[in-house]
């Protein structure tokens, strides 16, 4: 019984940091038709960035925002200086990511080392949580939770907002979009920000679980392109069933069969794209 | 003049190892092997106009297929080659399948992923990939038992298996079906509209594509008697497409001339300066601003404006 309450909680807890990377990539996708493949590397930027400064303040609240910040001003210069004037080349885009995924590895082994960095959890939230006789590891409830919360904020802020109605009139209609008038280059900027941010934020969130390695990108960029392609490409809610599906999966995957939780990673991507090719969220192209 | 210049690149290949010394020759058989690697990928990226980033899935699979089935079988190159070749575009089959539901981006982004698993279960599938430590104590084949173990001898027998698979690809490339292919690329709905299966000729690409990416993967694990995860890595896959593109997509001679770039580069690099990931992201950031169409397209033009003058 506790086998299984524990493995739940570590998909849930995996889903829920899936869901920071994948929904920044969904968005962006969706919007500037860029597969952002540096996505994996500011995760790993983020959880790097967070053992620096989890070393001057231990505060892993605190270095979350900050490393989500970081990201968000280097996403935002990437968008700016590399990708701003391939605009409309997608091969040329998707391209220079992939070359930027390999500088900022190479980088990144330079400055932290090549040995795995554990990032630790805030000392309250390091005992399990005791709940009929059943432990919980705290932090991974927390962990979640705040995925739910991100989720609902990012919600609120496609629904009920001026800048969300005028992302989501980007993803439906470009050209009509930037003929009634809506400011598509900040908009772009803004959306790869915020895509960069919450992966930033993710990757030092993560830290306690996964540590800060050297391949941490490479490991979390196919995971975060499955759960695109399984629940559909621009869609939040698609990036947040898909993210949870793939944790449980990738979770059980590792626990039950060790050796082959890579190949079941193949099955739901097999099953979407024969019966519902655009994902299960994804929307009809116009 | 032409066909002087290529007459004289003829006999220079031919003659190289009596004198190129073995260093020189093994880049060479390593070059031979790059380009033949490109070339498929080529196939879909340049005539096909599908970017794939999992071509890597090919060479890895067909090399781990030959060293597993003769370390744990114990079966001959004669018998496991054509069971690595057989499974490899098998599996080339189903990931067309899978990924061909899509193009553009939605293609691209399915086969990195599809590789990406490939390469996380050799990393895990420790008992049959032997994990991070890889495959090795593998024997190179003695086709008509003539040894390959001299640099010379793999050298003619990896330039012989290039030729016919380039001279195949040409073929494939210039036949009616490589028109079609083209037509796919460019105006794919006018080509379902003239009654073409856009799907299945990419399809057939696709596979045909993985079969000369697994024979590039046999002649790599011959080469190297070794086979490691990092082989079906990104990394890997993306080589092969910086060489396609660096040298030019859809030309028959591009992927030869970029493969070759690459794996010069690659291996002055690394004796002077450990940094190639960095480099290699270097390179393909500074050829997609400034050479997005290559360096063979490149060069020909500069070739018609001198004669022009």
């Amino acid at each position: 019984m506790q086998f299984w309450i524990i493995q739940t909680l570590n998909s849930l807890s995996l889903g829920g940091l899936l869901f920071l990377l994948a929904a920044g990539f969904s968005l962006i996708f969706g919007l500037m038709r860029i597969a952002n493949l540096t996505h994996g590397s500011l995760f790993m930027i983020g959880a790097y960035v967070g053992v620096t400064i989890l070393r001057l303040v231990p505060n892993l609240w605190l270095a979350a925002l900050l490393g989500g910040l970081a990201v968000a001003i280097f996403g935002g210069l990437l968008e700016r200086l590399l990708l701003r004037p391939l605009a409309g080349n997608a091969l040329g885009q998707v391209l220079v990511t992939l070359g930027i995924s390999f500088i900022v590895a190479d980088f990144c082994l330079i400055v932290w080392g090549g040995d795995p960095i554990p990032l630790s959890a805030p000392s309250y939230l390091q005992k399990p949580l005791l709940v009929g006789g059943v432990a919980f590891p705290a932090y991974r409830l927390v962990v979640l939770a705040i995925a739910i919360v991100t989720a609902i904020g990012l919600h609120a802020l496609m629904e009920w907002t001026r800048i969300g109605a005028m992302i989501r009139a980007g993803v439906d209609d470009m050209p009509m979009a930037r003929a009634v008038g809506i400011p598509v280059s900040r908009l772009f900027t803004f959306v790869f920000c915020l895509g960069a941010a919450l992966a930033g934020a993710g990757g030092v969130i993560a830290g306690p679980i996964m540590s800060a390695y050297p391949g941490l990108d490479a490991d979390m960029l196919p995971l975060a392109l499955i759960v695109v392609i399984l629940g559909g490409v621009g869609s939040l809610l698609g990036a947040f069933v898909g993210s949870f599906i793939i944790a449980v999966i990738y979770t059980f995957g590792s626990v039950l069969l060790p050796d082959l939780a890579y190949v079941i990673l193949f099955l739901p991507m097999i099953a979407v794209i024969a019966y519902r090719p655009r994902g299960l969220f994804g929307r009809q192209p116009s | 003049m032409k066909w002087l210049a290529w007459g004289a690149l003829a006999l220079l290949v031919a003659v190289f190892p009596l004198f190129g010394g073995d260093f020189y020759v093994n880049l060479a058989s390593q070059i031979f092997i790059a380009a033949l690697f490109a070339a498929s990928l080529n196939l879909l990226v340049g005539y096909g106009g599908l970017v794939s980033l999992g071509h890597a899935a090919w060479i890895g699979l067909a090399a781990y297929t030959s060293a597993w089935l003769y370390l744990r079988l114990g079966l001959p190159h004669l018998a496991n080659a054509p069971i690595a070749l057989i499974l490899t575009t098998l599996v080339a089959a189903l990931f067309g399948w899978i990924a061909l539901h899509a193009s553009g981006l939605g293609f691209l982004m399915i086969t990195l992923a599809l590789a990406q698993v490939l390469w996380g279960t050799a990393y895990r599938w420790a008992s049959v990939t032997n994990g991070d430590n890889g495959l090795s104590g593998l024997t190179r084949p003695a086709p008509f038992g003539m040894s390959l173990d001299k640099p010379a001898a793999f050298y003619y027998f990896t330039l012989a298996i290039a030729i016919v698979a380039l001279w195949l690809m040409a073929r494939f490339v210039a036949s009616p079906f490589g028109a079609a292919l083209r037509g796919t690329r460019d105006e794919p709905r006018r080509m379902a509209a003239l009654g073409h299966n856009v799907w299945l000729v990419r399809w057939i690409t696709f596979v045909y594509s993985g079969f000369w990416g697994a024979v590039a993967g046999l002649l790599y694990v011959y080469y190297h008697k070794y086979v490691h995860p990092t082989t079906l890595s990104l990394q890997s896959s993306a080589e092969a497409l910086l060489g396609v593109i660096a040298g030019g997509a859809g030309t028959l001679a591009g992927p030869v001339v970029g493969a070759a770039i690459v794996l010069i580069l690659k291996n002055y690099v690394s004796a002077y300066f450990e940094r190639w990931n960095m480099l290699l992201g270097l390179v393909f950031v500074l050829i997609v601003i400034f050479m997005p169409d290559g360096v063979v397209p490149g060069l020909r033009r500069a070739w018609v404006r001198l004669r022009a003058k």
